[in-house]
């Protein structure tokens, strides 16, 4: 039996992705929206409210990634890396490329470097997130992405923890768990919100049964965009904010 | 009895619903020994009218029937006296527009006003009480667990849920357009089940007639859907088992699954692939080998895997005999999908409603039945070659519609006072998705039902008599959604 078990991890191989930071995607992941002008565009259609027609832009915050308004002038590139730290940043203009997204999109801070860089321990809350983002969040710890690798995990108490990581609209139900849960972490500690529902409310947000003070009462420190956010785009994103210079 | 007739995707008159008195109903009920599959009210004016769904799965027929409480009334005799499996639904029922079950045993909030809960209470020298939740110790939903225990010994679990509500269903009635995106983000682990349950309703109402490829393509993705979740709960709960080389192997398996998902539809859970009228991705015949290709390697994997997770000793003496629920308690409880299966409850909306596609597969239902993780455990592998033979005979199908289209415009209009109904296999068990229509075409009432729903006081029984640590991994075994019942 023992000789089977060893003959079984000896099949798996090594199945781990070597360099994250540029680790390739598939063609068909819907990532990046390239914009372009000379369309005509109804904004209705989009069935989060992210596209706006004139000017042309998107906000990341609120898509889902649904592909609904790609046409000839809207393009989703597999381009992943969506993060950043400013919320005004997430809005994508005409002719705007992923190179010049990146670009400005997380702004290092020396505090954060220091004290995170190396290690970075998170607790997760779901408040009325829907599975999806939870699910994606698991695998970044599984084999292939392997987090951990990077000083980066979850943690079952917010009392070890170095921080947040919100997902789902934050329904009314959820709001005093979160923020007790929010003032259960020690100093210092920060804030991401993954994914459309945590970052606008999503495909909720026309819902009364949320609770959203929360987020203007503490700040926030990273938006990682997506519906539901894909592994690459939070490792990397984290990645960048805790080690960027 | 007076009762309507349908079947399952289906839409009749909602003024041909005969209107009954409660009392009726009940005797009725208590006589048809079938499921219920709905049972929620609709404010009409200032009264309150109650649709009641009952399932005969044998002929694969669906029964409908309503009764009016006009304002003055406000509690009826509760059905749950003599057939508890109607608990959450008037629980959720008296939540909703406050008419009271009378000696309802367990009338306690499902969504709404947790500050208040009245938990169950055990008194006693060696009795202690575990709370956990809402926010739990993994990366998951959000519920709260009480377990009252003595020792190590639980003798009873109290689940209490409704942090997710986010009123799913009111936002269907605001936005008047067809509202896929939702559909998937209700329960984002049952994406296609959701969205292909949402999506038949609105052409049922609209009239849309989609092509026969991509029905076959739907099916595909849900089968897939299935296989990918199966794989990821058995890695989870050989995890939950301390048993790392499953839960990795499982992890890195489910993988390949996905990610051929995210090919056919630019997502890796296969949002956006399903659309009213059809879908919005083709698989072509490059696409249809590729997948075959992933089958074949998955399946070896996993074989492998599960084979020897099944010799090793220390795996089978935490899953045999663990949270146990037998058929009787299933069945009273109205258990529904793989758990129910996996407790000898021969139930599959599949199979027992006629769905043209599968039922001309030949594929046998996977049973076995003692009603413990173990049998989860098995049945979950069986499922998934199961699923994996229909992907591949729905995949030689395909070729036969080559040429058809893989969407059609639906029609904007929906049609007046209809009452529509649409049931799905996702791959926890049947998700029941029922629309109303008022005069003017406009959506009157939107309803969901999770396979969750019903399953989760299945949990609370499993749990009782075993170790308190052995809680992760029946709640493992059956991986019930908080959102699919909080809504």
């Amino acid at each position: 039996m023992l000789t089977d078990t060893i003959k079984l991890k000896y099949f798996q191989g090594k199945q781990y992705i070597p360099d994250i930071q540029n680790a390739p995607m598939r063609q068909q992941f819907r990532g990046f929206p390239i914009l372009k002008s000379g369309c005509q565009i109804d904004e209705s259609i989009c069935p989060a409210g992210a596209l706006k027609a004139n000017p042309l832009s998107i906000d990341l915050g609120k898509c889902t990634l649904c592909g609904e308004c790609a046409c000839e002038a809207i393009n989703f590139s597999n381009y992943y890396k969506l993060s950043s730290t400013d919320r005004e940043h997430l809005i994508v203009t005409e002719n705007m490329t992923p190179d010049e997204f990146e670009k400005a999109a997380i702004k290092s801070r020396k505090e954060i470097r220091r004290v995170f860089s190396k290690s970075l321990k998170l607790r997760q809350v779901s408040a009325a997130g829907c599975n999806g983002c939870e699910m994606e969040l698991n695998a970044c710890s599984n084999c292939n992405f392997d987090m951990g690798r990077f000083g980066i995990d979850f943690v079952a108490s917010p009392r070890h923890a170095d921080g947040l990581v919100i997902t789902g609209p934050i329904s009314e139900n959820m709001a005093y768990a979160l923020e007790d849960c929010y003032k259960s972490t020690p100093n210092p500690k920060i804030v991401i919100l993954a994914g459309a529902c945590a970052i606008s409310g999503g495909v909720f947000q026309t819902s009364s049964k949320l609770n959203r003070e929360f987020l203007e009462k503490y700040p926030i420190d990273l938006y990682i965009p997506g519906c539901p956010i894909h592994p690459l785009t939070f490792i990397n994103g984290v990645l960048d904010f805790i080690t960027k210079k | 009895m007076n009762w309507i007739i349908t079947e399952n995707n289906k839409k009749i008159n909602a003024l041909d619903i005969p209107t009954v008195s409660i009392d009726e109903i009940k005797s009725d009920v208590e006589k048809m020994k079938m499921r219920v599959i709905g049972f929620f009210g609709k404010q009409e004016f200032e009264n309150v009218r109650l649709y009641v769904v009952m399932a005969d799965d044998k002929i694969g027929k669906i029964y409908v029937t309503s009764s009016i409480f006009p304002p003055s009334v406000k509690s009826y005799e509760s059905f749950t006296q003599t057939i508890p499996a109607f608990h959450i639904f008037e629980r959720e029922f008296y939540e909703e527009f406050g008419i009271k079950p009378l000696n309802h045993p367990w009338l306690k909030p499902v969504r709404i006003n947790q500050d208040k809960y009245p938990f169950f209470e055990m008194k006693g020298e060696d009795i202690h009480e575990v709370a956990v939740g809402p926010i739990h110790a993994g990366v998951i939903e959000p519920g709260h667990f009480r377990f009252m225990c003595q020792g190590e010994k639980v003798y009873d679990l109290e689940i209490m849920l409704g942090y997710q509500h986010r009123g799913a269903e009111e936002i269907f009635l605001k936005n008047p357009k067809y509202n896929n995106r939702l559909a998937e983000s209700v329960c984002g682990d049952s994406v296609i089940g959701y969205n292909m349950a949402y999506s038949q309703l609105m052409e049922l109402l609209s009239d849309t007639t989609i092509s026969n490829k991509a029905q076959i393509i739907r099916r595909i993705a849900l089968e897939m859907e299935r296989i990918a979740i199966h794989i990821g709960d058995m890695g989870a709960i050989a995890g939950d088992m301390a048993y790392l080389m499953g839960a990795s192997i499982f992890g890195i398996t489910r993988t390949l699954v996905i990610n051929t998902m995210l090919e056919i539809s630019g997502s890796r859970f296969g949002r956006g692939l399903i659309n009213v009228g059809g879908v919005n991705f083709d698989i072509d015949e490059k696409m249809s080998d590729k997948i075959t290709a992933m089958l074949d390697d998955v399946a070896k994997t996993v074989d492998r895997t599960t084979k020897i997770m099944l010799k090793t000793p220390s795996c089978i003496s935490r899953m045999e005999r663990t949270g146990v629920v037998s058929m009787e308690t299933a069945k009273a409880l109205g258990a529904v999908g793989m758990a129910a299966r996996s407790s000898g409850v021969d139930i599959d909306t599949r199979f027992d409603f006629n769905d043209k596609w599968y039922t001309s597969l030949d594929v046998v239902k996977p049973f076995k039945a003692t009603g413990d993780v173990h049998s989860r455990f098995k049945l979950r592998y069986k499922e998934i070659k199961q699923s994996m033979q229909i992907v591949k005979k729905l995949l030689a199908k395909l070729k036969d519609y080559k040429e058809e289209p893989i969407k059609t415009t639906p029609n904007g209009v929906i049609s007046p006072n209809s009452f529509a109904i649409s049931m799905t296999e996702g791959w926890r068990g049947e998700i029941v998705h029922i629309a109303i229509t008022g005069a003017n075409s406009e959506l009157l009432r939107y309803k969901m039902k999770d396979p969750s729903f019903n399953n989760w006081y299945m949990l609370a029984m499993a749990v009782r008599n075993n170790g308190v640590s052995d809680f992760p991994l029946c709640n493992k075994s059956f991986n019930l959604s908080y959102c699919g019942n909080d809504l």
